[in-house]
């Protein structure tokens, strides 16, 4: 016999002996379909937990970058007094100065945006709201990325008059003036009329959750002389020239803030600079991990439906053992008896595996619409799905097809 | 009849012994057999239960290997072959029939008759393995029941799907034990009849049986006892399952009349 022909009977035998496999499973709809579900829920869990996590690790990566590209925020330190700390940017240390010679003398400082913050009373015609006012420079929508609605953003012109003019937040809007245009109208704060000139895009909730949308930008000057009375700046927005400078702008930024507030060496800064990237890279670590965790808990249950995969395959063996003595006795050679069973549970776990990704592809665009999430099914995660329940298919097939296999004929024949 | 002494024997055991062990014990199952089968044989084995002649069956199908002796099968030494070229020889050389038919349950009788190609190599084409099946089932006046599954047939149409299963990849051998047990005495002429008519175109049988009366049907009876071949000799007066067929009815007839 040729090697071509042994090849050819070789491939006919393997797909007759599929058929075969295909048929027993058949024969049993009720106990396969229940072997193949630890498979099918092993591989849907996995399939799911990689498209959510992954879902989530996109959905805080575009919220770190709704931040602003390449931000660094330069906050005034807490203040202290009498035990009772204030908190964040509550300490006067950071001037209009110190941001000015931050945009003016470090080349790595793209923009700059003063912010001074307070919490106050908004009145529109006959509704009132309370809401953050900011005060800003025009520079603040490039630094966060935001965009304009309707109307315009305010000048540099408007900041060096201190113009009561504002920008605001489509939240804010929305509950000011409701379905009206609201540029050209005009909000109080503190009793003080405001013209709004612009409508903010919508962004949504920030990191941690508030409402970004919910608020009335002003020019800085505006809000220190006539909403807080402050001298202080809160914090400064800076917005560095690229990522890989960012590391380099904070050492720059904070050497030279402290040789302006004259720290002497050794002492605590009197302010605080927070890193976008850096938060970005710890949450994009900490979504990795529970991606990771939520895989291996959903990999555990595909080892535990490869075990009931090899549970089924045994008994099956032993209740075909005389099939199993006819087939040896009319010249079935051990590897024929092994193929057999062996298709027989990678067909069980591949079929699970099948059904599996359709059930967490499914699993995850539900999750999508009840959420209000969107899970990414990456084809990496459905491949792997289905090769590692191929593996499990020939792993715990193994040991049942080869103790078919090794049966002795005149006991299989004679077995009851 | 004459038996074609010239040609290689199918069956030549030289001194075959197959011990047991049990535990402590040791059991001689078969002890110092020689035999030699020519092409064209139709022999009984018999003897009691324990006798041996299973285990001497099974080592003649190389199901089971022998402890000591040789033996040449169609002049294949069989000690040196390991369980595939075993299997090899199985499928191209014998062919089974079984007391308890042993079919595959739910599959119909063509494929349990397809079976020994489904081994063979080279594979055949599917379309003539089963034109070589239906020939096989004709053969044994089952070519119309073919589709049926083995729950649907009788006893006798059972092993009438197993004996058509053992011939249809044209064996050297074909080895039957007990092939009537399990059949009344009218079925078990019928598959007699069978066998004499295998052997009339020329296969070789080797039947075991512990009933005189289906042994009468063969041409040669070696009867065995506690391991050791004890009478190998012609059948003088064989029984034709055809005149069998004939003198029943007749018996029957007469049983009605009265």
């Amino acid at each position: 016999m040729s090697t071509l022909d042994y090849i050819r009977t070789l491939t006919l035998r393997s797909s007759l002996t599929s058929l075969i496999a295909l048929r027993a499973l058949r024969r049993n709809k009720m106990r396969s379909s229940l072997t193949a579900l630890g498979i099918i829920i092993g591989v849907a869990s996995v399939v799911a937990m990689v498209a959510i996590g992954n879902g989530a690790q996109v959905r805080i990566e575009s919220q770190v970058a709704a931040l602003g590209q390449n931000l660094l925020t330069v906050f005034a330190g807490s203040r202290r007094s009498g035990g009772v700390n204030s908190g964040l940017g509550s300490a006067s240390t950071i001037t209009l100065a110190d941001a000015d010679a931050l945009r003016r003398e470090l080349p790595d400082v793209l923009a700059t945006s003063p912010e001074d913050t307070a919490t106050a009373q908004a009145v529109s015609n006959g509704r009132n709201w309370s809401t953050t006012i900011a005060g800003e420079s025009p520079d603040y929508l490039k630094i966060r990325d935001w965009k304009i609605a309707s109307g315009s953003m305010f000048t540099d012109h408007e900041v060096r008059g201190a113009a009561k003019v504002a920008v605001i937040g489509s939240k804010t809007a929305n509950e000011l003036f409701g379905p009206l245009n609201p540029v050209g109208q005009t909000v109080r704060v503190k009793n003080i009329p405001f013209i709004v000139i612009g409508v903010l895009t919508s962004k949504g909730a920030g990191m941690g959750g508030q409402n970004q949308d919910d608020r009335i930008i002003v020019p800085y000057t505006t809000a220190m002389k006539r909403i807080t009375g402050d001298k202080y700046l809160r914090s400064i927005n800076v917005q560095i020239v690229s990522a890989d400078r960012m590391a380099a702008a904070q050492q720059q930024i904070t050497s030279m803030l402290r040789q302006r507030h004259r720290l002497p060496d050794g002492s605590d800064d009197d302010f605080n600079i927070f890193n976008q990237k850096e938060i970005a890279d710890t949450v994009n670590s900490v979504s990795t991990v529970i991606t990771l965790l939520l895989g291996a808990i959903a990999g555990m249950s595909l080892l535990v439906g490869g075990i009931g995969i090899m549970n089924i395959m045994l008994v099956s063996v032993t209740e075909r053992t005389r099939e199993i003595g006819i087939r040896i006795a009319v010249g079935g050679q051990p590897r024929d008896i092994m193929l057999q069973f062996l298709i027989e549970a990678i067909t069980l776990s591949l079929l699970g595996g099948l059904i599996g990704i359709l059930v967490g592809v499914g699993a995850s665009r539900l999750v999508a619409v009840v959420a209000d999430f969107s899970a990414i099914i990456s084809s990496g995660s459905v491949i792997l799905a289905f090769c590692v329940s191929f593996v499990i298919g020939v792993f715990f097939g193994f040991y049942p097809a080869r103790r078919a296999a090794a049966l002795d004929p005149i006991d299989a024949l004679h077995y009851e | 009849m004459t038996t074609q002494t010239s040609s290689v024997p199918v069956v030549q055991l030289r001194n075959i012994g197959k011990t047991y062990r049990t535990g402590p014990v040791e059991v001689a199952a078969v002890r110092d057999v020689t035999l030699n089968i020519d092409p064209g044989e139709f022999v009984a084995v018999m003897g009691a239960s324990g006798s041996g002649k299973s285990t001497l069956m099974n080592i003649l199908g190389c199901l089971d290997r022998p402890t000591s002796g040789s033996y040449l099968l169609d002049g294949i030494a069989v000690a040196q072959l390991n369980r595939k070229e075993l299997a090899k020889l199985r499928n191209k050389k014998l062919g089974f029939v079984f007391q308890n038919f042993n079919l595959l349950a739910r599959t119909s009788a063509l494929e349990n008759v397809e079976l020994p190609m489904f081994y063979g190599y080279p594979l055949v084409s599917l379309r003539a393995q089963r034109q070589r099946a239906i020939r096989a089932l004709e053969r044994v006046g089952l070519g119309d029941r073919y589709r049926h599954h083995p729950s649907e047939l009788s006893g006798g149409e059972q092993q009438r799907t197993a004996i058509a299963r053992s011939l249809v990849n044209e064996p050297e051998l074909i080895l039957a034990d007990e092939p009537t047990g399990n059949l009344d005495t009218r079925t078990s002429i019928e598959i007699m009849g069978f066998f004499q008519e295998l052997n009339d175109s020329g296969t070789t049988i080797v039947m075991v049986t512990h009933e005189l009366d289906i042994a009468a049907y063969c041409k040669r009876n070696i009867v065995m006892r506690d391991g050791l071949l004890i009478s190998d000799c012609p059948n003088e007066n064989r029984r034709s399952a055809r005149q069998e067929r004939t003198r029943l009815d007749q018996e029957e007839q007469k049983a009605k009349l009265v």
